[in-house]
């Protein structure tokens, strides 16, 4: 059975990781390239847009990081992929990757749950993922260009992985849950993340345009929601067709 | 006239357990590869993946 699983994941998984690549060609892409621009230009030629001083970083005790830069004693910035086709193809196979991971844990669940599923009702198992995954964790971390202003990265990603297993956990109960109690504590544990409250910087002002980061932020969710949804319609489909419920 | 019929072999929750928790592990795993490894090389190579991901980056 742990073979058709990961047949069924590999296969939702290279589709929809190859044609998320093709959609973040158009939507992501452009503005993450845009926002770099910004983003290594000396402050003086950016009319504004970089309003980072260094000496008041040095207030907030070191925990203001702008996106790439390395924090003092760090190596220099290492190997990384040709800026064309190279860049996209590295892009494209992180991505392909990142599908197979999100499609093993889609199929296991499904696997786990041991209800007939078809494409229709893996599209639902889609969205479920892009609740947990993306739309709730943006609520405390939105979607993030290159050189906008964060808090330190270990913990984002904690609060991350928290806000995505709460989230997960939450939808469980309050639409699988069998006692009349689930519901609400699934409603508790969906906001609990946001109670405790996502890690953020003490200050603002990145070096990039607030309508870009805007843009990316919808760009961003929206290009997601369209992986997601494939990626759950090609899970459901080869589900069924594998017989693997 | 063709019949089809579709074998469907019960399983219990118990059986299941072992299968799915192994695939979710593994699948878990990639993600926190390409997503979230810290290391230089890993991170440049993933980077429009993560930011296209909203996963937190940098």
């Amino acid at each position: 059975m742990i073979g058709r699983i990961f047949a069924v994941a590999l296969l939702a998984g290279l589709a929809a990781g190859l044609a998320v690549s093709v959609v973040q060609h158009f939507t992501t892409t452009p503005i993450i390239l845009h926002a770099e621009e910004f983003e290594n230009k000396p402050a003086a030629s950016l009319g504004g847009h970089a309003r980072v001083d260094p000496d008041a970083r040095g207030l907030t005790g070191g925990r203001l990081y702008l996106a790439h830069e390395h924090a003092p004693g760090a190596d220099a910035e290492g190997w990384a992929p040709e800026d064309g086709l190279e860049r996209a193809l590295y892009t494209a196979l992180a991505n392909v990757l990142t599908a197979i991971g999100f499609a093993l844990v889609l199929t296991a669940v499904v696997y786990m749950r041991g209800r007939p599923v078809d494409g229709r009702r893996g599209v639902l198992w889609g969205i479920a993922g892009f609740c947990v995954v993306s739309l709730a964790p943006a609520l405390g971390l939105p979607p993030e260009v290159p050189g906008s202003v964060a808090a330190e990265l270990t913990a984002r990603q904690g609060w991350w992985a928290l806000c995505a297993a709460a989230t997960a956990g939450g939808l469980g109960f309050m639409f699988l849950g069998p006692r009349r109690w689930m519901p609400w504590a699934g409603a508790a544990l969906l906001a609990l993340p946001h109670v405790i409250g996502a890690p953020h910087p003490e200050g603002m002002g990145g070096a990039v345009p607030p309508e870009l980061a805007a843009h990316f932020v919808a760009a961003s969710l929206v290009t997601t929601a369209a992986f997601w949804a494939f990626l759950g319609f090609a899970t459901g489909t080869l589900a069924r067709r594998f017989q693997l419920t | 006239m063709t019949v089809q019929t579709r074998q469907t072999v019960r399983t219990t929750a118990a059986e299941r357990a072992v299968p799915a928790f192994l695939a979710l592990l593994f699948g878990v795993f990639l993600v926190l590869g390409t997503g979230f490894a810290h290391s230089d090389a890993i991170h440049n190579a993933a980077h429009d993946t993560r930011h296209a991901f909203s996963f937190p980056c940098h």
